[in-house]
């Protein structure tokens, strides 16, 4: 057990010193580090709870595809980042008292949640849900495969459509270009595409 | 020392403050306020684990992973609009951003 919170608070440490450092890292290619560094020790923490799966979905969704799309993206930016931090000293104060205040209030409904409320026990069990023999990617598969089928597609839905609106935003027709215009193709036929010519000899073709 | 429902609740806490705190301080850098996003997003998802977990019901991961799913599209949109702007803009200067004002 004493191991069990050595490792809760040390994920949980890393997970908020990240936080801190993604929002005020003054390079935005160090914020998407520390962003990585965020989701890599926040999967830890969904390891220590027995979820594994979702602590693999966030390594595999968050550190391998969103982080580096956010890596792309402001490598590919060519910003002055320095100018698009002024104002930070102003809104500093305000926005850590409102900080302050908002965490305060969370973390004591929160305990009062967790110790008087609905839910009932004292300790994180680490059932997976279905019964200890079930491993936790099972369990979430026999669920979601039945009773979330719908939601399920809905969600493959929701991905499609992001997909084909970032891929139709960022698309773009440089002009000048040479294309394949497949239906000027398919519709040539021998009388547009040849042309006989008698030659003399010596002579060559006139265009 | 055992580790409790609270703990975790209170690291989500911690974390969607600091996420709500970063889009106070970096008004002008959307690409900031975007991972800001990302971390108040995944401090939802440790609440989720956390009761899902702490109630013994999988139904909690399954949100988690919708929720998961919705902001890695948001992700992508976001970060396609703010290339677009670029492009029309050479800039990403989020308060002047009124172009679409009728």
């Amino acid at each position: 057990m004493a191991l069990q919170a050595i490792a809760f608070y040390l994920m949980a440490a890393v997970t908020v010193a990240a936080g801190f450092g993604v929002v005020s890292a003054r390079n935005p290619v160090h914020s998407v580090l520390w962003l990585i560094l965020a989701f890599f020790s926040a999967a830890g923490l969904f390891v220590l709870m027995g979820a594994e799966f979702l602590a693999m979905l966030l390594v595999v969704v968050y550190v391998g595809a969103v982080a580096v799309l956010f890596l792309f993206v402001v490598m590919m930016l060519d910003v002055d980042f320095t100018a698009l931090r002024q104002g930070f000293a102003r809104y500093m104060p305000l926005g850590l008292l409102i900080a302050g205040i908002l965490a305060i209030e969370m973390i004591v409904v929160s305990s009062t949640v967790a110790t008087h409320g609905a839910a009932k026990g004292g300790d994180l069990p680490m059932a997976s849900g279905a019964g200890a023999d079930v491993t936790n990617a099972e369990a979430i598969g026999r669920v979601l495969y039945t009773d979330y089928v719908y939601f399920f597609q809905a969600a493959g839905l929701v991905l499609l459509v992001a997909m084909i609106g970032a891929i139709v935003l960022t698309l773009r027709h440089k002009p000048g270009v040479k294309r394949q215009v497949i239906a000027d193709q398919v519709l040539r036929s021998p009388k547009t595409g040849m042309r006989v010519v008698s030659l003399k000899p010596g002579e060559g073709v006139d265009q | 020392m055992t580790i409790g429902l609270a703990h975790y609740l209170a690291v989500a806490a911690i974390l969607f403050t600091i996420g709500v705190f970063g889009i106070f301080v970096n008004r002008k850098n959307i690409i900031v306020i975007l991972m800001s996003i990302e971390l108040i997003l995944l401090a939802v998802n440790i609440n989720l684990v956390a009761f899902s977990v702490y109630l013994g019901n999988v139904v909690g991961q399954i949100f988690a992973m919708f929720v998961l799913t919705v902001a890695a599209a948001e992700a992508a949109v976001g970060l396609a609009i703010l290339v677009t702007f670029f492009r029309n803009r050479g800039d990403i200067a989020v308060d002047d951003a009124s172009m679409m004002k009728g």
